[in-house]
């Protein structure tokens, strides 16, 4: 009845597992209670879960990636713990199993679950704005997407309180990742969530590519699209590209793992190797989806704060668009051991160099844009400025380990654990706080806590500085990643400084959560009252923020790269339209939640081999898409009389504040 | 089938009154389903990969060339063929405005789509009853993995075809059908392309 599901999947006997699980079910019984007192249970309903608003899917995408970061730096913060003391005699807190689950679902979290919702969310909150769109293309696609993603974070919440997490490393190589090697619910939770949640990437990114493609208002054409726009058009096409291999991949092991096939066993002709090729076929391009749309976000920064068009448009569109192109031609250089011989390690180790041109371009690009502007120092400056000093180290340790002798030496070691870390957390995880804190008037109306966010700026810094430089040099001296107890004592204070380093880190979330805070408390001495508090120069600060639903009261014209800047020179920025017309808009749809629903009840009935609940999961799924096509009034129009209304004020608050 | 995707009408009747050029007039969907249907030839080419990396491992099973019964191959490509054909006679039709033609047509289409998957499940059957299966060796689960992959895609061609049916008799040939066929159509067709190069690179080469 229950397939492989009893009581006995629920881990009471650990202790920290046991206290989370009361932590988060008082946690989510407080949220629950809190939401019903306020009477808020309608309005989360209509005006969030159910809508297909743009600005609010993407606001929910992030604040699930926020969560995230949090649950995904818990992991680590208790990694660093582990090996700061479990040196010599002493085995720690975390018995290995345990502690195998733990780095696991760190980096399975930490891209999937945190950097991919936070930049989902940050084009589905900018990318329509920026080409002067109403919406993005498929409204209910979008919502669709979304859902199916908060699946893939339920499947792998739900695996810390029942059953277990994969314990094989974040891209469950086999035959560890086998029924042999797991033979546990762990990497199925870990196949089932990337498999739902990458469908919904998917779905977003041939949204997101069409929304671009064929949705950009009067005038704008591919070269005088923002920055943004353009990284953003380049990472869908990278997410359409590579996450199908990604699903195809994670479905072969899947067939090994339930019908008993193949592909990736030991024996009766299978390749371990072959797993290995196809995920980073997928996974390289990842981290370029995950980076570019920092890059333009960090541009947009960059060009604003020093009050200066950005230097070189041009190349910076085909420097991303070459890295996008370059991204597919690398992946080996993950397994340079595997012994593919000298002359294909040597094409992949030239290509991998190759990407640091382009690279260079950009951060040459960005360093004439701050070359004799008028810099502010404001907070997400800081963070760019960060971001160029830590990317171009991280960028060059890449370029070392990219020579495969030197890959021989360093693979696996904690030098790589530090390298990507080095990129991703200087460039995607600084880039995503940087745009949330340039953007966040735009999505509610008022800024962020400049002084807050400049400590936690300063904490995050130093921080990463502590906790990675003595992990490249414990790398050097020949530690491997993904240790449970050290032993070799001379180690421990390179640990120990790391620990401290995590720590900072863990200081500066706490003050990006008062940041979030104060600046909520105090939000009516921050008010955006004009819609552009940065002296903006793209189409999304041309409206009033929080930015109306509907985005545009009538469509912007576009003859020049930077139109908001060129038009306030002009003084044309906020003139009245002459009259306003009716307004096509998507209606809201629950669909996207209910088959989300459906899908988890599928997923974890295959986890747990509940037949007939995979089984009916699955049908409540397809049937419930089907009604929702049988649904003609997906529409409506907003009366002109309501827009002039809405645009009308929006007038009068500029023109009080001028 | 650049056809299809460049006659599209425009939208939905109900909104006659308003101009507004956000409104989508179908183009926006098909060129949606172009880059889906791009994404999904992705996941067959890692089907197709796999399998050519393990085309030699039988690990002492049968081979291809033990199992593969040509003439009953035949039948069933030629089954998905001519149900291509059908599909444009039924889009044929659509263009003509002509209701009864494409749900005859489609009805066709979906007899022969149908089977298509009775002769596969049937070889299946038939492979797996003679110790065959694809646990047997990484060469037949690729092969199973592949074909049965092309095998679900049909299976939901179909029931799209009886959603698209039921949708027809309700609503007639509007703007909302005629999208939503064009997009069938293509999806019906890109399988058909799919097949043939599990034809050649899985049978035919197979079998020789």
């Amino acid at each position: 009845m229950f397939g492989k599901l009893s009581l006995e999947a629920i881990p009471f006997h650990d202790p920290i597992v046991m206290a989370t699980l009361a932590a988060v079910t008082l946690g989510g019984i407080a949220l629950l209670g809190a939401i019903t007192y306020l009477g808020k249970r309608k309005y989360l309903w209509t005006e969030w879960f159910t809508n297909v608003d743009h600005k609010r899917i993407g606001v929910m995408y992030i604040i699930v990636a926020l969560i995230m970061l949090l649950r995904g730096f818990a992991d680590a913060i208790m990694m660093r713990g582990q090996q700061a003391v479990a040196v010599g005699d002493s085995m720690g807190y975390l018995p290995p199993h345990h502690y195998d689950q733990i780095f696991t679902a760190h980096g399975v979290i930490m891209i999937f679950f945190m950097a991919m919702p936070f930049i989902t969310g940050l084009m589905n909150l900018v990318v329509p704005l920026q080409i002067g769109a109403r919406d993005v293309a498929f409204p209910f696609l979008n919502s669709l997407s979304f859902w199916l993603f908060a699946v893939g974070v339920v499947l792998l919440m739900l695996s810390l309180f029942v059953g277990e997490f994969a314990a094989t490393g974040w891209l469950a190589y086999p035959p560890l990742s086998g029924l042999e090697g797991s033979p546990g619910v762990g990497v199925d939770y870990y196949i089932w969530a990337l498999q739902i949640s990458g469908l919904g990437t998917t779905l977003s990114g041939i949204n997101f590519i069409v929304t671009i493609l064929r949705m950009r208002t009067k005038g704008m054409n591919l070269m005088k699209m923002p920055v943004f726009t353009w990284t953003a058009l380049i990472t869908n096409i990278l997410i359409v590209a590579a996450f199908p291999v990604l699903a195809g991949t994670l479905a072969l092991l899947t067939v090994d793992r339930y019908l008993d096939m193949h592909f990736f066993t030991n024996d009766l002709g299978g390749n371990v190797m072959m797993y290995v090729n196809l995920i980073w076929i997928w996974g390289h391009p990842e981290v370029y989806i995950l980076i570019l749309p920092c890059f333009g976000a960090f541009s947009e920064i960059i060009a604003t704060y020093s009050k200066k068009p950005l230097f070189g448009y041009k190349a910076m569109v085909y420097a991303t668009a070459a890295i996008g192109v370059l991204s597919f031609l690398v992946w080996l250089h993950h397994f340079f051991t595997m012994g593919a011989g000298a002359n294909v390690n040597a094409f992949f180790g030239i290509a991998t160099m190759i990407i640091s041109i382009p690279t260079g371009v950009k951060v040459f690009n960005w360093l004439f844009t701050m070359y004799r502007g008028r810099v502010e120092m404001t907070t997400p400056v800081l963070w760019t400025i960060g971001f160029m000093v830590t990317f171009v180290i991280g960028g060059m340790t890449g370029v070392l380990m990219a020579i495969p002798g030197v890959s021989f030496v360093l693979h696996n070691s904690l030098f790589l654990v530090a390298h990507f870390h080095n990129v991703i957390i200087g460039g995607v995880v600084f880039g995503c706080i940087a745009a949330m804190t340039y953007w966040f008037p735009k999505a509610f109306g008022f800024k962020l806590n400049e002084r807050l966010g400049k400590y936690a700026f300063w904490c995050w810094f130093i921080g990463f500085y502590m906790t990675f430089m003595p992990m490249y040099l414990l790398g050097l001296k020949g530690m491997t990643r993904r240790i449970n107890h050290i032993e070799d004592p001379t180690w421990q204070p390179y640990l120990t400084t790391a620990f401290v380093g995590v720590c900072l880190i863990a200081l500066g979330i706490g003050f990006m959560a008062l940041q979030l805070y104060v600046s909520i408390r105090d939000r009516k001495q921050n008010l955006d009252v004009t819609g552009d508090p940065w002296g903006g120069r793209t189409l999304e600060w041309a409206i009033a923020s929080p930015a109306p639903f509907y985005n545009f009261a009538h469509d912007p014209k576009v003859d020049h790269l930077d139109q908001h800047w060129e038009n306030k020179e002009n003084g044309t920025a906020y003139a009245r339209p002459t009259h306003y017309e009716d307004i096509h808009m998507p209606r809201n749809t629950g669909a996207g939640v209910i088959i989300g629903l459906f899908g988890l009840l599928m997923c974890f009935g295959l986890v747990w081999h509940i037949w007939w609940l995979a089984i009916g999961g699955f049908v409540g799924m397809i049937l419930s898409f089907i009604v929702r096509a049988y649904d003609r009034d997906v529409d409506y129009y907003v009366p002109a009389k309501e827009v002039e209304r809405i645009d009308s004020a929006h007038l009068a608050s500029i023109q009080k504040a001028v | 089938m650049t056809h299809a995707a460049t006659t599209l009408p425009h939208g939905s009747g109900a909104h006659a009154g308003h101009h507004d050029e956000h409104h989508d007039d179908g183009s926006k969907t098909v060129i949606g389903f172009w880059i889906y249907l791009m994404s999904d030839l992705l996941i067959f080419s890692v089907l197709f990969a796999t399998f050519a990396v393990l085309s030699k491992a039988t690990a002492g099973g049968p081979t291809g060339k033990e199992l593969f019964d040509l003439s009953f191959v035949l039948g069933e490509t030629m089954l998905l063929l001519v149900s291509s054909f059908t599909f444009g006679m039924a889009m044929l039709n659509m263009h003509a405005g002509k209701k009864g033609g494409v749900m005859g047509w489609l009805m066709v289409t979906f007899l022969f789509g149908l089977g298509f998957i009775v002769m596969e499940v049937y070889e299946f059957h038939h492979l797996i009853s003679i110790g065959a299966g694809p646990d047997r060796s990484a060469y037949l689960s690729a092969f199973f993995t592949l074909i049965g992959t092309h095998g679900l895609h049909v299976s939901f061609g179909l029931i799209w075809i009886i959603v698209m049916l039921d949708m027809i008799r309700r609503h007639g040939l509007d703007g909302i059908n005629k999208r939503r066929l064009s997009c069938l159509s293509l999806f019906w067709h890109f399988l058909d392309v799919v097949w043939i190069c599990v034809f050649t690179f899985i049978y035919l080469m197979g079998a020789i």
